[in-house]
């Protein structure tokens, strides 16, 4: 067993667990964060897809061991009070459907956003190109992603809101 | 002041889904999700040869192993249950194997299930796999479709003699007379491929058989949650009574979801054996190898036309893979295509055989649109052949031989009664968007400058039957279940209502659109409105979510339910306002006195009224609660015009949609968002079909695309935006004039892709390209014709 | 899948880290563990067994890029995200950049690293035949010493590279290349996220208007990235016209021995290699200065 010391979604954890412990389990069965669903063995559907310090990652290809003293946010980690622009846009746009991927590829479009505040629709396929879904066809993904990008630039161009904006934007190292 | 939520007007707009909030946050309940105390974690132990003979299958070292809580082989749980079901024995002499969970003397396929372990949790469940000891003595595989039927094949069922399940064959008119006056005569074979349904969610099963009152639960994550109750209490032998199953958040299943698995008897028979609940969760690897596929079939298909394009007749031969054994459906698929292959053209004759083969892969089974797709394409694609033929635009060889307008309601060559439809508005709306000429004009220049790059437009004005199925209709064709629906709707004593469905809802937003019907027909704001579903004991009566029926049948049976607790509530307001029931009126909501419309009173009102029962008129009871079943009288026949243009890399074989246009008639729609989303999701996989995706198997047996890494889903980047639009016929056979869009998508789609790619190569000399169509096959293709190979 | 049981150490530096490889890997089957991304799906599909992982996350020593004169060293941990994002890589080895923004995707990136993939040395990987044009240098730690490798010895087979058992990859050494030199990495997928059927990674130095030099690396034409050596000299000394890059990378092909698989037969790979050479060699001459 290896003592592991995490921040997940705001909460510290400190876990002893076994070295070979895959990240998204270590997520799902030891914290009970079952947000953060497991859709193929390779690494190539991305519906694991977490925040890790910042920068996506698979957390089916990462093991608990890596992220010891890391900081990793899950979609479960992402509203505060009010849904992050991405999520809302996900539901206006109508870019899921079973939701199954929707975790993955949200978390996704948060990365792709703060690596390109606006992608055109070309660079949101390419941008999300690690995430499959079987539903929607992609078109209302790319869609929500386009709007999200739009919504997270007028906010953070337009004036103070009146209320404290909610802490989406997750710091990069 | 803000104004009152809005009470009508809800179907027909593009009303965010209800489902969304919880997917969006993470707070959902996949299969794998739940817990319960004492939970163990079942591993299954797979065959990994395509056929063998199996020695004794020793699970004690398995038993020495950590955590490990049981562990059984075939043998040790043979008395527990019967063989799997088939559903669908398609005549009377269908062959049906003999079909345990685990096997027991012979395996047939990679993947078969031969052993399985129990432990405290899922790591140490997968480390003991490694100790179970098994010997196999290989059998010859059965691969190849056509040497399955040769009279000296080796056996998948030694016992059957034959490895052939079924042979059914169908006629009208005379073929052969209408093919010697023919002037043309057109002979294409085409393969459907096999390929792997891939919801994102792989399957997954949770069995509880130790609750108090002795009730066995099974979570799992299926489309059919009621199909699985009925079936799986003979098998695992539990009075149905005492059998709840669950279908909690399902994530994807575009059927191969549909259907009764092992993993499902295995969980309820082991927790029943060792009395605490198990849980099982299949890899994308083994869901590869235990879920069914689908497609899987050899086309011989002949059209016999005149010059001037009119066709006249039809013939079609068929070989269809079934794989080892019968799934629910797996022999009724290529059944229910049978009516399709004339599409929607008007034939003078038709001759159709099928002959079913077993052969040692993994089942076969219904995919999204379930033996729809394979005739549409097949017919779609000897369109545009004869119009190759002809040297005639593709829309004006379809223009000659489609169903006009006016000639609704017309019986098919194969007696299937199509009620509506406007193949021509969907097809003028279709080749406006698309800039149908404009791009034949670029096509032009481009063959004649020989650019390194062709252009293909593919045409496809598909129809299916959709809304499955009459019982009836069912029952003529030996299928063993029915095909009506149920829904119940309640008023609460809050004025809330709930509706209760039998549809099993696994991402097409069953929640959104129903609640939307209920809105509207009770008058009620549409968050006052929940809708149950997915749960044997909370919705007993229900046949469930596939082939398009959710809306057409389920949906109806909402309307319906929820007319009738406006009736039920209607003597109760006439009442409380002192007049006749004949003197009220209902709208939006609020029963008002005709002719006095101020003197009214809400439902909202009456529902309370009806439950505190102080002041009821006599005979009326307190509950407003109907439920109601529908049996559809006949099918619906969505249609629609897909438009596709390509671009083909001569050099290299690479396919690039560049435009993709949708048409659609579905009917009335009740929330255009989500069939828009429908059809973006049915056209992808259609075009997955057509491009990318193909279950490999090689000449032993093995599934060589076994994993994500070589079963190419597309991703983002490899599918185009769509441009989709609809023409409006209302169904009018039933009262909401619905048709159904969960599969039109991806029926229309593949023929309309594969188009696209052949018309690029036609100066070429090409004439077809197997799907999926890959750059080397599409090399390949320009090499066998062109000495030059391309432009390179 | 699930991973088989190991054991796992956490080197703080490349002396541990091959002390650890001395250790375990004489008795057993140590694996180095760098981002992970070949080799968790590979256990979780239990298609190895290793007895040791040495992760080499926090060890100091393997990570960065920096200046040597005229040469870019390359941590073998720096992540394939920071390699195509870095200014020193962008501005002086372009193609490595180019051909990093390729491989897998955003996530696999962030973790995935350059020297984990060229340790890995799958034929189908893109970095391997980056490494080969460029003519890398392998800076290899082994027990009491650092040996260099050029990329042209260092790997050896399908998966299999010089490294010894209680040897690790600790950087790369690349020449920085002046803007005379022009660059374009041509992957050939069947979707995106897929691994390269053909890869092509040409360098093109220009001067009087000629190609001085070529170097054109290939990606899954063998079980070892090739260099295309027969279109290297029938470029030299070329404009690089439409005619003649097309009868130099006629000869692209010559001398691998591609694999048949899935995704394409051997005569199908040599017919793509020759195209993308082409497409390479004169996108790569249109960017030179």
């Amino acid at each position: 067993m290896v003592r592991i010391i995490t921040t997940v979604d705001g909460a510290r954890h400190d876990d002893d667990v076994e070295a070979r412990l895959l990240l998204v389990h270590y997520l799902r069965d030891q914290l009970g964060r079952t947000g953060t669903p497991i859709g193929c063995d390779t690494s190539n559907c991305g519906a694991c897809t977490v925040l890790i310090d910042g920068y996506s990652a698979k957390s089916c290809t990462v093991l608990a061991v890596q992220v010891d003293g890391r900081e990793v946010t899950t979609v479960q980690g992402l509203a505060d009070g009010d849904l992050h622009p991405v999520q809302k846009a996900f539901h206006e746009e109508h870019g899921l459907q079973c939701g199954f991927c929707t975790p993955g590829m949200i978390i996704a479009a948060i990365d792709l956003l703060s690596d390109n505040p606006d992608p055109s629709d070309g660079e949101v396929r390419r941008g999300m190109e690690g995430n499959l879904c079987r539903c929607t066809g992609y078109h209302n993904i790319v869609k929500a992603v386009r709007a999200a990008s739009a919504d997270l630039r007028a906010t953070a161009q337009g004036p103070a809101p009146v209320e404290p904006a909610p802490e989406h934007a997750v710091v990069r190292a | 002041m803000t104004a009152p939520p809005r009470t009508t007007g809800f179907i027909g707009r593009p009303v965010r889904r209800k489902e969304d909030a919880r997917l969006i946050t993470g707070q959902t309940r996949w299969t794998d999700n739940l817990r319960l105390p004492g939970l163990l974690y079942m591993a299954i132990l797979r065959s990994p040869v395509a056929h063998a003979r199996i020695g004794p299958v020793d699970v004690s070292a398995a038993l020495a192993e950590p955590g490990v809580v049981a562990a059984f082989s075939g043998a040790d749980l043979a008395d527990e249950y019967g063989p799997l079901p088939t559903a669908w024995p398609v005549t009377d002499d269908t062959i049906v194997p003999d079909h345990p969970a685990l096997a027991t003397d012979e395996v047939r396929h990679v993947g078969d299930a031969v052993a399985v372990v129990i432990a405290e949790n899922r790591y140490q469940a997968a480390d003991a796999l490694d100790a179970v000891d098994v010997r196999y003595d290989r059998l010859p595989p059965v691969v190849d479709l056509e040497a399955a039927l040769a009279p000296d094949a080796p056996l998948v069922h030694a016992g059957s003699g034959t490895n052939r399940c079924f042979t059914w064959s169908f006629s009208a008119g005379d073929y052969s007379a209408v093919k010697a006056r023919a002037e043309v005569v057109l002979s294409r074979r085409f393969i459907q491929q096999r390929v792997l349904p891939t919801a994102m969610e792989p399957r997954a099963v949770l069995a509880d058989t130790t609750t108090a009152v002795g009730e066995s639960t099974l979570w799992t994550a299926t489309q059919v949650p009621h199909i699985v109750r009925v079936l799986l209490s003979s098998v695992c032998r539990i009075p149905e009574q005492k059998l709840r199953v669950i279908a909690p958040d399902v994530g994807g299943g575009f059927g191969g979801k549909l259907n009764v698995y092992a993993e499902e008897a295995l969980a309820l028979v082991v927790s029943r054996r060792i009395g605490r609940p198990v849980k099982w969760t299949a890899s994308r690897g083994e869901d590869y190898q235990a879920t069914t596929h689908g497609r899987g079939m050899i086309q011989d298909i002949e059209v016999a036309a005149m010059r001037d394009g009119r066709a006249l007749g039809l013939k079609v031969d068929l070989i269809s893979d079934m794989g080892a054994y019968l799934q629910i459906l797996t022999a009724g698929v290529p059944l229910l295509g049978r009516y399709m292959y004339p599409g929607i053209y008007k034939f003078e004759a038709h001759e159709i055989r099928c002959q079913g083969v077993f052969t040692t892969k993994t089942p076969t089974d219904s995919y999204r649109g379930a033996g729809r797709p394979e005739p549409a394409f097949a017919i779609e694609r000897m369109m545009d052949e004869l119009a190759a033929e002809l040297d005639l635009d593709p829309l004006e060889v379809r223009e000659r031989n489609w169903i006009e307008h006016e000639e609704f309601p017309y019986t098919t060559i194969t007696g299937l009664t199509y009620d509506s439809g406007s193949y021509e508005a969907a097809t003028a709306r279709a080749r406006e968007l698309f800039g149908y000429d404009e791009l034949r004009r670029e096509q032009a220049l481009r063959r004649d400058r020989g650019d390194r790059v062709q252009l293909g437009i593919g045409v496809s004005t598909y129809t299916e039957m959709a809304g499955l199925a009459p019982s009836r209709w069912f029952g003529q064709h030996r299928y063993v279940a029915g095909g009506w629906e149920t829904a119940g709707v309640r008023l609460l004593p809050t004025g809330r209502v709930e509706a209760v469905v039998g549809t099993s809802p696994h991402g097409q937003g069953h929640v959104t659109t129903f609640s939307q019907i209920v809105a509207d027909t009770v008058g009620v704001p549409l968050d006052d409105v929940d809708v149950l579903h997915g749960d044997t004991s909370v919705a007993p009566h229900g046949l469930d979510t596939y082939g398009s029926r959710s809306m057409v049948i389920g949906g109806r049976a909402v309307l319906a339910a929820a007319e009738a607790v406006v009736a039920q509530a209607k003597p109760i307001a006439a009442h409380l306002l002192e007049v006749e029931p004949g003197d009220v009126e209902f709208a939006d909501g609020r029963f008002s006195v005709r002719g006095a419309p101020d003197a009214g009173i809400t439902i909202q009102k009456v529902a309370l009224a009806a439950f505190t029962a102080h002041d009821l008129p006599e005979g009326v009871t307190p509950v407003l609660h109907a439920d109601v079943t529908i049996d559809p009288e006949t099918f619906s026949y969505p249609h629609g015009t897909h438009l596709c243009a390509s671009e083909v890399d001569t050099e290299t074989g690479a396919v690039s949609v560049r435009s993709y246009v949708a048409v659609d008639d579905v009917g009335r729609v009740v929330n255009p968002l989500i069939v828009d989303g429908q059809v973006h999701g049915g056209i992808t996989q259609g075009l997955a079909q057509a491009l990318y995706e193909e279950a490999v198997y090689d000449t032993e047996g093995n599934l060589v695309t076994g994993s994500l890494v070589d079963y190419m889903v597309p991703g983002p980047p490899d599918v185009p935006p769509y441009t989709t639009d609809r023409t409006e016929t209302p169904a009018t056979t039933n009262p909401m004039g619905v048709k159904g869009a969960g599969e039109a998508g991806t029926i229309g789609s593949v023929p309309a892709v594969v188009n696209s790619v052949v018309d690029a190569l036609r100066p070429f000399g090409v004439t077809d390209v197997r799907m999926p169509c890959t750059p080397e096959r599409v090399w390949r293709a320009i090499h066998e014709h062109s000495p030059r190979g391309g432009v390179v | 899948m699930i991973p088989p049981q190991f054991d796992y150490v956490r080197p703080r530096s490349v002396e541990e880290a091959v002390a650890a490889l001395g250790e375990h890997g004489r008795d057993g089957d140590a694996k180095v563990l760098a981002g992970g991304q070949s080799l968790l799906p590979v256990l979780r599909l239990r298609l190895g067994y290793p007895t040791v992982l040495v992760d080499l996350g926090r060890a100091a020593g393997f990570h960065g890029v920096r200046e040597e004169a005229d040469t870019l060293v390359i941590g073998a941990m720096t992540t394939h995200h920071e390699v195509m994002t870095s200014k020193l890589v962008r501005a002086h080895c372009g193609l490595l950049a180019e051909a990093t923004s390729t491989v897998a995707d955003p996530a696999v990136r962030h973790r995935g690293t350059f020297g984990g993939s060229l340790s890995h040395a799958d034929p189908a990987g893109d970095l391997p035949a980056v490494a080969r044009a460029f003519d890398a240098t392998m800076v290899v730690a082994g027990p009491g010493r650092l040996r260099t490798a050029p990329a042209s010895e260092f790997f050896l087979g399908h998966m299999t590279t010089a490294l010894e058992p209680e040897e690790v990859l600790v950087a790369v050494r690349l020449p920085k290349l002046g803007s005379d030199w022009g660059y374009r990495y041509e992957k050939f997928t069947r979707v995106a996220q897929s691994w390269a059927i053909v890869g092509v990674a040409a360098l093109v130095r220009r001067s009087n208007g000629v190609i001085a030099e070529a170097r054109i690396g290939l990606t899954n034409m063998g079980s070892t990235p090739e260099r295309a050596t027969a279109t290297e000299d029938a470029l030299t000394g070329r404009a690089p016209t439409d005619d003649a890059v097309a009868s130099a990378a006629a000869l692209a092909a010559e001398g691998t021995a591609p694999p048949s698989d899935l995704n394409g037969r051997a005569d199908y790979r040599e017919h793509l290699a020759r195209v993308l050479t082409r497409r390479a060699v004169l996108a790569a001459a249109m960017r030179t200065r």
